[in-house]
């Protein structure tokens, strides 16, 4: 059974979601306190969503030094799959595993809606089971989620189908309409949607469960990365 | 010696500052006319216990580009506004 570990920071509050997600799924979770040195074992990471360290300074940049993120960045370069969820997307390019920053939204709006996002690539872990320009109803829930970067970094991104997903109808002022990004072996994926909370058609949407289903059968495909 | 050190963090040239547009916005409201330009940024104060003035900005700069800021869409700068014997 895949054994999924979610990191949990001081402020994190999306933790639970993404275990019940998992465990929907069919995988183990289990929640992996920040001071964790050694993800040995898992075959999945995954940083929720929240306020770690209170999202003070800027989100992400204190959780960055916490002392889980050394092996998140060994798990990530040994091929490991890795999910960062809106504070975890912010995380993941405070600590340089993805590029850019993420930006307070366009409007400074605190947004918490559905959105409809586009699948732009399935070279990564979260889209590899999903379809080409395949419409998803996934909820945000975020304040800085204006994805940003410069020209050499947009267009290589662009060129190496790294775009994995994007806004139909941009909310928050997102460079490109980006919604998520993966590096270039596609096994670290951030985005600022949760898919965690649309698994059941019940509360709104369970268009997250492709993206999560794909993440879960990363760990096998990594492997022959 | 301890420095008393400014450090101001500030969005790079071309980067999106909704906040200042936003504040930028509001004055003409409020009675302010002719203000342009606004930009919104952070300050830090801190003591650093240095031997000369030019390693405690050079510490201030490291760890202003470390943590304060993120060099992807922030510049930041270090300066002195005060010694002290330590």
């Amino acid at each position: 059974m895949t054994r999924v570990g979610v990191v949990v920071f001081p402020g994190s509050n999306c933790e639970y979601d993404a275990a019940s997600a998992m465990g929907m799924l069919g995988a183990t979770a289990e929640l992996v306190w920040h001071s964790t040195t050694d993800l040995t074992g898992y075959d999945a990471i995954i940083l929720p969503g929240g306020f770690a360290h209170g999202d003070y300074l800027r989100p992400g940049a204190l959780a960055r030094f916490s002392p889980v993120m050394e092996a998140v960045g060994r798990f990530a370069n040994d091929g490991g799959a890795v999910l960062g969820i809106c504070n975890g997307f912010q995380v993941l390019t405070e600590a340089g595993l993805l590029p850019g920053a993420l930006q307070k939204n366009r409007g400074l709006t605190f947004l918490c809606q559905p959105t409809t996002l586009i699948v732009t690539s399935q070279a990564s872990v979260l889209t590899s089971q999903a379809t080409l320009d395949q419409e998803l109803v996934i909820p945000i829930n975020h304040f800085s989620g204006a994805y940003t970067c410069d020209d050499a970094t947009y267009d290589e991104l662009v060129a190496n189908d790294r775009i994995v997903l994007t806004y139909k109808d941009n909310p928050n002022g997102s460079r490109g309409d980006i919604a998520g990004i993966a590096n270039e072996r596609g096994n670290v994926v951030g985005l600022m949607p949760h898919p965690e909370r649309a698994m059941s058609t019940l509360l709104g949407s369970d268009d997250g469960q492709v993206l999560l289903k794909s993440f879960l059968t990363a760990p096998v495909a990594s492997l022959a990365l | 010696m301890n420095y008393s050190v400014i450090v101001d963090v500030s969005l790079r040239q071309g980067i999106a500052d909704p906040e200042g547009a936003t504040i930028e916005r509001a004055l003409p409201a409020l009675g302010f006319y002719g203000v342009t330009d606004v930009k919104a940024g952070k300050s830090f104060r801190m003591m650093i216990d240095a031997d000369s003035e030019a390693e405690a900005l050079e510490r201030a700069t490291a760890l202003a580009e470390r943590l304060l800021s993120n060099p992807v869409i922030e510049d930041a700068t270090a300066r002195l506004s005060g010694v002290h014997a330590s």
